[in-house]
């Protein structure tokens, strides 16, 4: 560090000192807001993880374990993808169904390299039931940030079991701030234009969720 | 803050030159009113909503405290997590910093000399892509918003929709002629329906993100306890800035940090509701240093003062340093919605800027002398503000310094030019009190003393509405 910026450092810190000098300690932070809106019945709790996807134009899909590859499958021929990026740890069984050329992150891919996939599909770290946000955390079956936002397609496979949390409340104790996070609640949009809501900017611009239940 | 307002004209005088613009008072009407609906509504799904909001308050009071502790611990965890910290005391030395960080990775190569940047206002308030202008560093805006007021030669007019004062037929013709002065030109037959200016802004701005080397940002908030820094958007521009780019250069004022990562818990929910008024924003992207393998190899934080310890030093003052940035306050503003954006003479507009502006900058110019009585103290922005800040009781107190400061006439015009616009504007002036009305009991306990008592009136400041400027008008008129 160069010295200006180290003596802007103490500059700023004696300022605040003495500016804060006489200043009352404030009141304790209470934190007797809910913790959730919503009673903790998973089955409610999933209805309404849909609803909010949904509201927010994600679309979703709801199957069991058993109907998953062939839902891929379906989802991505439909689509008419024929290129889909795989991050590592996505289960090869969710593969066997999927008539695409699959694209691995290995080595990295340079960025117009991503930009040139049609689709990505990956797991995530977990899913808020309240505000309708999957939360991905580069974790296993999620790959870096990079993968799931150059695509201009995202499936996202949330498992009901021990992925769906009621409210960011819950969420941020299971959360590990020191991996990077992507918080998402629908695909990318704006309201610059008249305040006319378009989907889709940059991000993806088509969020589809599948609920393994 | 940055030179684009130096030379402004006082708020009276320019906000009479844009409530004469139709146009921007109806677009700034449906803009306010459709937001400030949507906003009710989505507060209104949370019963807990006023525990959170006082939550929110004392988490920042809390911080605010005991800054120089949270800021030192937030250093450590950013360098302990790969990431480099600076420090600017004012918008000189922050362009400085940027400025040498970005020559010193571009090296001699002028093509490599550019960045990207995702909407933020500190870096709006230190004027940065001028100052890099000015050494020959191309700053692209790239939130769809930003983008048109940049290639418009232009200023934004609001914090949440920046763009607001744009009809889509003048956002085509900006796309249309100016983007390919920038880049990648805009289609040769662009429509103006809002689908099609995104899809001519995504191509254009995405050659941009694919090869940029240098990413600038500013930040929501900053965990002390982790050293996480917090991006909270819709576009999608945000990510890629954050994510794409081999280095990551963060501004951020000292007053966004936070102690812990639960804080964000409050902050999350207080946040996009009051704003965007969704549930939950589009993205939002949390980091933390550098991680090997994912996303910028380096990562400088900038930690920005620039007039926020002076504000700190304020007892009555320092709470505007509370403000989360949601805009809530600038949508529920009569003054606001009359006057627009422009007239604020700064990167922070409504109410927030009216208390904002005069305290991180001082009072010497016409503009910031005359922001503190742009309001009617109705009150509605103390109501929707998800962080309880008292703007009412900031706007008195400021006007207390203006009226000491100001060796009487300068305060005096600034006073009288606020209360003629109001009066020529009769229907800024009944809003107001109708809101007023509604927000009786959340106006100002605390009653003006000195010579602000003349323009703020010294009866009870509740049954204040109805009165005050006619009052003072009346009683001061010559
Ligand atoms: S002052 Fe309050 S309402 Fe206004 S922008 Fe800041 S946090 Fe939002």
């Amino acid at each position: 560090m160069t010295a200006p910026t180290t003596s802007a450092r103490d500059r700023i810190l004696a300022r605040i000192r003495a500016a804060v000098a006489d200043a009352p300690e404030p009141p304790p932070v209470l934190r007797d807001y809910r913790d959730s809106h919503h009673p903790a019945d998973p089955a409610r709790l999933l209805d309404l993880l849909a609803e909010n996807l949904a509201d927010y134009r994600a679309l979703v899909h709801r199957c069991t374990e058993a109907e998953l590859p062939a839902l891929i499958g379906r989802i991505l021929a439909e689509r008419g993808s024929h290129t889909l990026l795989v991050p590592d740890g996505v289960p090869e069984p969710w593969l066997t169904d999927a008539r695409v050329d699959l694209v691995r992150d290995d080595p990295p891919l340079a960025p117009d390299r991503l930009d040139a996939v049609d689709s990505v599909l990956t797991g995530c770290a977990l899913a808020i039931a309240e505000t309708g946000t999957i939360v991905l955390d580069a974790g296993p079956g999620q790959g870096r940030r990079a993968l799931t936002l150059v695509p201009d397609h995202h499936l996202c496979v949330i498992r009901a079991a021990d992925q769906v949390v009621a409210s960011v409340p819950h969420a941020m104790p299971r959360l590990d701030p020191a991996r990077p996070q992507t918080w998402i609640s629908g695909p990318s949009a704006t309201s610059d234009i008249e305040l006319d809501r378009v989907e889709g900017v940059h991000g993806p611009r088509t969020l589809e969720v599948v609920l393994v239940e | 803050m940055s030179d684009t307002y130096l030379g402004m004209p006082s708020f009276p005088e320019a906000a009479r030159e844009s409530t004469k613009d139709t146009r921007l008072r109806a677009n700034l009407t449906h803009a306010t009113h459709t937001i400030r609906d949507k906003r009710a509504k989505a507060v209104a799904e949370l019963d807990d909503w006023a525990r959170l909001r006082e939550a929110g308050k004392r988490i920042k009071d809390e911080t605010l405290r005991h800054l120089d502790e949270h800021l030192i611990r937030l250093e450590q965890q950013v360098v302990a997590a790969g990431g480099t910290v600076h420090w600017a005391a004012d918008a000189a030395e922050a362009n400085r910093i940027v400025a040498d960080l970005v020559k010193a990775i571009g090296g001699a190569d002028p093509d490599k000399r550019e960045v990207v940047k995702v909407k933020s206002m500190a870096t709006q308030e230190i004027g940065l892509n001028e100052a890099l202008e000015a050494e020959g560093i191309a700053a692209y805006e790239t939130d769809l918003a930003e983008l048109i007021v940049q290639l418009g030669d232009d200023r934004p007019s609001h914090i949440l929709v920046p763009a607001i004062h744009r009809n889509r037929g003048e956002v085509r013709e900006i796309f249309a002629e100016k983007m390919g002065e920038w880049g990648r030109p805009a289609p040769e037959n662009l429509t103006d329906r809002p689908a099609d200016l995104a899809e001519a802004a995504r191509l254009h701005l995405r050659e941009k993100f694919l090869r940029a080397k240098v990413g600038v940002s500013g930040a929501n908030f900053m965990v002390a306890e982790t050293g996480t820094l917090v991006v909270v958007e819709s576009e999608g521009n945000g990510r890629m800035c954050l994510t794409l780019p081999e280095t990551l250069i963060s501004v951020v004022g000292i007053e966004k940090v936070v102690p812990t990562w639960r804080d964000l818990e409050v902050f999350l929910q207080l946040l996009p509701r009051s704003s965007t008024a969704e549930r939950m924003n589009p993205y939002t992207s949390t980091w933390t240093g550098t991680t090997d393998g994912d996303g910028p190899k380096e990562f400088h934080l900038v930690l920005l003062d620039n007039g926020r310890t002076a504000t700190l030093a304020d007892e009555v003052g320092r709470q505007a340093l509370r403000c989360i940035r949601c805009s809530a306050c600038l949508n529920v503003c009569p003054v606001y919605e009359r006057a627009g954006g422009h007239a604020y003479g700064s990167v922070y507009p409504g109410p927030i800027g009216a208390i904002l502006t005069p305290q991180l900058r001082g009072t010497a110019s016409a503009v910031d002398a005359s922001l503190p009585f742009a309001s009617t103290l109705c009150g509605a922005c103390y109501e929707v503000c998800p962080v309880a800040i008292d703007i009412p009781e900031v706007l008195v107190h400021l006007r207390e310094q203006v009226a000491e400061e100001g060796v009487g006439h300068r305060a005096e015009r600034a006073a009288i030019g606020a209360a003629t616009w109001l009066l020529d504007h009769p229907a800024a002036l009944g809003a107001a009190e109708r809101v007023a009305a509604k927000t009786r009991k959340l106006h100002p306990k605390r009653l003006p003393v000195g010579p602000a008592k003349a323009w703020t009136d010294s009866r009870d400041l509740p049954e204040f509405p109805a009165e005050p400027f006619r009052d003072w008008w009346k009683k001061n008129r010559r």
